[in-house]
């Protein structure tokens, strides 16, 4: 008798990094084309495909991608939810799936990021020669580095600034040696791209960004792409043994934005809606933080990480430094975080993120993560957030 | 006199700086910009409220990469006011770790931002330090 669960048939990530060469297209192709090979399927075997590409790209991502590699005529859901946009499309493709419109889908995210720089702020040149109220406040002049800042490290800087006001412990070196860990992780990972080892000492004396963040702690911009083939569980059946070893079961597939708080109409609190989604996933897949043989959480900032020990409740609350200090997060720990190397080595191209970590995960509970295996994998948690914000969190097991 | 004109439509001038915003008649939220209904409770009737000028600094990063034409370095801040947060420089204070700490108490500060062709001055805002 099938269930109603859905599992992840292929999947593939490119190598991140510096693709000059290829365009948004091209990369989301090659990582389409390999997770369909992935799971031994054809585009002709997608009952629906959901894409996400925020920067850059053609306007329909999707309908491009089918032009590079098939065109069967099925739905196409372009989807756009900052950071959380892979998380986002694969999420639309499983919806597709649950609700039993088809048994497999398709969903890919991708960015060309390299050499981007900052991606937030407004320019100060656009002042006028008269002071002229404009816009929602009614602002005579850009509030950028006037009433704060716009800028993402400086965003997430006051992120982990503010736990540390809260709970206390946390200090720049602290935020150095997340950073150092998640480099350390990175050598392990071919496809990151920074493999560089970095003494905590490097990273505090490299290019102050935003304090408490130098440049090592910010996520790094680069090209890449993901995508994943989604299928139920009475398609899955119909396979052959290989596949259905292969395929690894998603145990839930939560996706969260802000509830209302009164502090979050200034700075973005990424602390509730993650909090909120980690308690759903738990929930909706029956397994606690202590069964989690890995988590791959959205470390877009050193500073970011910390607090996302807290809010997947990885720790008692109040307790991420703690948790830290333990060395449960390293590779060797209880509950390795980012092995992969996170966002700050294995790179940040924005829309491919929230499927990629997935991927992390995946081949690991597949046996199949060379170097970085960790061994005896079984269930194993992804996260992202995009700002403004919206949550993913999905969990992820071994088939039995 | 020179007329003057704030930064921002929730920076009064008048009779002392300080700042307003639109509070939910219903649940009491605040917000700096306008809102169709209350995102808390979905009510639609707002009255202006002042905000305290008087506050404790909950979190604050110091930019020292901004996008072109913004002076770093700066100090980017949340100030709790006496329970509305409130997103801010922190101003007239060495933009240093050594000077700026979590839960010091600062106060709104106001400074020239220039004045424009028409003899316009623009006034900007800031929390500094309570000395």
């Amino acid at each position: 008798m099938a269930s109603d669960d859905i599992w992840i048939l292929g999947i593939h990530m490119t190598k991140f990094g510096k693709h000059p060469e290829l365009d948004t297209v091209d990369l989301a192709a090659e990582a389409a084309m390999a997770a369909l090979d992935d799971g031994g399927v054809a585009m002709q075997d997608m009952g629906v495909l959901a894409a996400g590409n925020l920067m850059g790209g053609p306007v329909g991502i999707g309908q491009a991608l089918q032009k590079q590699i098939g065109q069967t005529g099925i739905p196409v859901y372009n989807v756009a939810n900052a950071c959380a946009t892979g998380a986002t499309a694969l999420r639309t493709a499983i919806m597709a799936v649950k609700a039993g419109e088809c048994d497999m889908g398709l969903a890919v995210g991708v960015e060309k990021l390299s050499g981007a720089g900052l991606l937030a702020g407004g320019s100060r040149s656009g002042d006028d020669k008269t002071w002229k109220p404009r816009g929602r406040y009614g602002a005579v002049a850009s509030v950028d580095g006037r009433v704060g800042t716009e800028t993402m490290p400086g965003v997430f800087a006051q992120v982990g600034m503010e736990y540390g006001h809260k709970y206390g412990g946390t200090s720049f070196e602290l935020f150095a040696r997340i950073s150092e860990k998640n480099h350390a992780h990175s050598t392990l990972n071919p496809l990151a791209a920074y493999q560089k080892r970095f003494t905590v000492d490097e990273i505090m004396g490299d290019m102050m960004i935003a304090y408490p963040n130098t440049r090592p702690m910010c996520s790094a911009n680069c090209d890449g792409a993901a995508a994943a083939v989604v299928v139920s569980d009475a398609k899955r059946k119909t396979l052959d043994p290989d596949q259905q070893r292969r395929a690894v079961k998603v145990s839930a597939s939560i996706l969260t934005t802000d509830p209302w708080e009164a502090a979050c109409q200034v700075l973005p609190d990424v602390n509730t809606l993650t909090r909120n989604a980690a308690k759903q996933a738990y929930d909706q897949a029956g397994v606690g933080p202590d069964d989690l043989d890995l988590v791959e959480l959205h470390d877009c900032f050193a500073t970011a990480e910390l607090v996302h020990y807290d809010n997947l409740m990885l720790c008692e609350e109040g307790g991420a430094v703690d948790f830290f200090e333990s060395g449960a997060p390293q590779r060797d720990g209880d509950r390795p975080v980012n092995v992969s190397g996170g966002l700050q080595s294995k790179g940040h191209p924005i829309a491919a993120t929230g499927i990629a970590n997935i991927w992390e995960v995946c081949h690991h509970l597949r046996g199949e993560a060379g170097d970085r295996q960790i061994d005896g994998a079984t269930v194993g948690l992804a996260h992202v957030i995009g700002l403004g914000s919206a949550c993913g969190v999905h969990i992820l097991e071994k088939a039995a | 006199m020179t007329a003057t004109i704030p930064l921002v439509d929730y920076l009064a001038l008048d009779p002392a700086p300080h700042l307003v915003v639109h509070e939910c008649v219903s649940c009491g939220a605040r917000y700096f910009d306008r809102r169709n209904a209350c995102a808390s409770c979905s009510g639609t009737e707002f009255r202006d409220a002042d905000v305290d000028t008087d506050g404790e600094l909950k979190s604050f990063t110091i930019v020292s990469l901004a996008a072109p034409g913004i002076p770093v370095p700066f100090v980017a801040g949340v100030v709790d006011c006496n329970g509305t947060s409130v997103r801010a420089n922190v101003i007239n204070v060495e933009p240093d770790p050594e000077h700026v700490t979590l839960g010091m108490k600062v106060r709104l500060a106001t400074y020239s931002m220039g004045t424009d062709d028409e003899g316009t001055e623009a006034i900007g805002f800031g929390f500094e330090p309570v000395a």
